[in-house]
């Protein structure tokens, strides 16, 4: 990097920041001057339409634009359902749709389970803030960060070689011999999982973390009043107190595994029988030139998320009719 | 810095466990309840040490030199003692065509981090005043398609997208090229666009859940004043929905740091414009073997979340919390 490129760089940043507030200020300025009759929806329309706009042409016309492509090939002509016929039919699509099921339903329950039990492990406990801390971190990180930190753990060396990755040699230390985790299917895809769920159990953690605070003390030492054990206090009294947010912490996670791409690009790049939709859908659209298939396992990713949408926005209708 | 962020934990880890042992056999009457949280406390730490140790190994590995990493495993470095920093230094700074040159990919990533979170912050926190104070008819159903937009997977918009900024941004790129000839055609503005419209959705929601709860009486009263609702916005909202405000900020300003899909895509992969995530995946690629190389950069693209993540904790906690439970 030269200075120059330095350079063209912060002017680009520096322009691009100045070009904004200015913009912002302007119409500002000329709208106070409109004249009053009308003023009202010339303000409205300042603060609504640029978000609108934005969505309008980045989000939905772009969405209705792939649902058009999924029924073309790769030159664009139509061809009916072959997309969606080749990923129900074609073995190595098939197994990428396989793996996203395996994703999806083991994520969500591992990091909640994992999450909640920490969250009631150390709750009250002094040191609470630091433990916390510890396994809040990964969900500071990127994916890609994530990714080499495990790959570093499953590293494998051959033959007489020492061992590099922690896995390995815990192996070698209980006498068995190394194995090619990133290679050999299909234990490689639970080890792409754990990655991912030593990433959002940090996330269930600090959610339950909060809910377990908000049920109340008397209905806790009403229980122990009544002679229940730890465990009676936890499904009776914890367990259907922060119901919601443990609803909450697995659509959201959910979410967040049907869309998981990072970790499989950094790890196996899709191969050895690790891919999902969402490296699919990358592979296929911009690696392979396959637009139609890239943006079919597209609708598809969209309709997997969408029970999930549709939950989350009566969710939202409820809390704003209750306000 | 560095050192900060690994041994604060532990030692804290350390000393909350015995203050919490020491708390609950003063405060436990009975035999039973004694046990339970003794054992929750072994379970706990032992969950701490797992998602603790494999970062810790890759950091300790980092600093070790290129012949020891690819020989011996980083616990054995009291047997294999050894200390470098060359790993860093050949990553950050090296010029030679083998290395990773992670210098300018460090500062894309600040170029591309700091306008793309300011950006849809302001236009995000217009819309959510407007949808909060301004009552106009289909708010409430405007307002939902909105939320609904959130979780449309930024795959569907990928393709597209693409075609579009191909189309009509690139005539542009390529113009301003030519005024400022420091200013590569490929540029940063398709990276930015792309993250503002992702972020959108989520950043409405979550500035109208704060700003809706500002106060009515405080904003009529300006109203009523004689004040625009412009005038509103900046003097009034804005000021007061600060720490909204900054949750947000934080959280967009980690996701698109950490971020890896939009970057593929929109920034072209040279050195003009990837950030850090893009050069190291094309790493991890190439030269997966290449542990001393590997494991310095992953910490130099660690660094800036690790930093934001225990300095500004209690906001970055704060937003993800309202950006759950709330929905």
């Amino acid at each position: 990097m030269t200075t120059a490129d330095l350079l063209g760089k912060i002017i680009q940043v520096v322009a691009a920041l100045a070009a904004f507030s200015l913009v912002i200020g302007l119409v500002l300025f000329l709208i106070d001057k409109a004249p009053k009759r009308g003023r009202d929806y010339w303000q409205l329309a300042f603060f609504l339409l640029p978000a609108l706009i934005l969505l309008a042409v980045g989000l939905i016309y772009p969405a209705f634009r792939t649902s058009l492509l999924a029924f073309s090939n790769s030159s664009g002509e139509w061809v009916g359902a072959e997309n969606f016929v080749w990923m129900f039919t074609q073995p190595a699509a098939l197994i990428t749709l396989g793996n996203t099921v395996i994703w999806v339903v083991v994520v969500p329950i591992l990091s909640t389970a994992i999450g909640l039990a920490y969250a009631m492990f150390i709750d009250k406990s002094r040191g609470e803030k630091y433990f916390k801390a510890l396994v809040f971190m990964p969900m500071a990180i990127s994916f890609v960060g994530a990714g080499i930190i495990w790959r570093f753990v499953y590293d494998y060396k051959s033959g007489d070689n020492a061992q590099i990755g922690l896995l390995n040699q815990i192996l070698v230390w209980f006498g068995a011999e190394p194995v090619q985790w990133l290679q050999t299917s299909p234990i490689n895809t639970f080890l792409l999982i754990v990655v991912m769920i030593w990433i959002q159990t940090g996330f269930a953690m600090v959610i339950c973390s909060a809910a377990i605070k908000g049920v109340p003390t008397e209905q806790i030492e009403a229980a122990q009043l009544d002679g229940t054990n730890p465990w009676q206090r936890f499904t009776n009294v914890t367990l259907p107190g922060i119901r919601g947010s443990l609803v909450v912490v697995i659509t959201t996670i959910s979410i967040a595994t049907l869309k998981v791409f990072d970790i499989v690009r950094t790890m196996t790049a899709g191969n050895f029988d690790t891919s999902v939709i969402a490296n699919e859908m990358y592979t296929q659209a911009f690696r392979a030139g396959e637009q139609g298939r890239g943006a079919a396992l597209a609708i598809v990713l969209f309709l997997l998320v969408l029970p999930i949408v549709i939950y989350n926005v009566r969710v939202l209708r409820q809390q704003r009719e209750i306000r | 810095m560095s050192d900060n962020v690994v041994d604060l934990p532990i030692t804290g880890t350390a000393k909350g466990t015995a203050d919490t042992t020491a708390e609950v056999v003063g405060k436990a009457t009975r035999v039973k309840r004694r046990l339970t949280s003794r054992t929750a406390t072994a379970v706990a730490l032992v969950i701490a040490v797992l998602w603790t140790l494999p970062t810790f190994g890759l950091f300790i590995s980092s600093f070790r030199p290129a012949g020891l990493i690819s020989t011996t495993g980083w616990w054995t470095i009291f047997q294999n003692p050894g200390f470098t920093l060359a790993n860093y230094q050949e990553v950050l700074f090296s010029t030679s065509q083998s290395s990773p040159q992670l210098g300018a990919y460090f500062v894309n990533s600040l170029a591309i981090a700091i306008p793309a979170t300011l950006f849809p912050l302001v236009i995000a926190a217009m819309a959510a005043y407007a949808f909060a104070w301004i009552k106009f008819k289909w708010s409430g159903a405007l307002f939902v398609l909105i939320f609904a937009l959130q979780i449309v997977p930024l795959q569907l918009a990928l393709i597209p997208l693409l075609q579009m900024f191909t189309q009509f941004l690139r005539p542009g790129q390529a113009w301003v090229h030519d005024m400022i000839p420091m200013i590569p055609e490929q540029g940063y503005l398709p990276v930015w666009i792309a993250h503002t419209i992702f972020a959108l959705p989520l950043a409405i929601f979550l500035l109208h859940n704060f700003i809706s709860e500002i106060p009515g009486e405080v904003i009529e009263a300006a109203r009523v004043d004689g004040a625009s609702h412009g005038q509103v916005f900046f003097r009034i909202v804005l000021p007061l929905a600060v720490p909204a405000l900054a949750s947000f900020a934080i959280f967009q300003f980690l996701w698109v740091w950490n971020d890896l899909l939009v970057a593929l895509i929109f920034s072209g992969g040279t050195q003009d414009v990837a950030p850090l995530t893009q050069r190291l995946a094309e790493l991890t690629g190439t030269r997966g073997q290449d542990w001393q190389r590997l494991t310095a950069a992953a910490f130099v693209s660690l660094i800036v979340p690790l930093i934001v993540f225990f300095s500004l904790q209690r906001y970055f906690v704060r937003g993800l919390l309202a950006g759950s439970t709330k929905g």
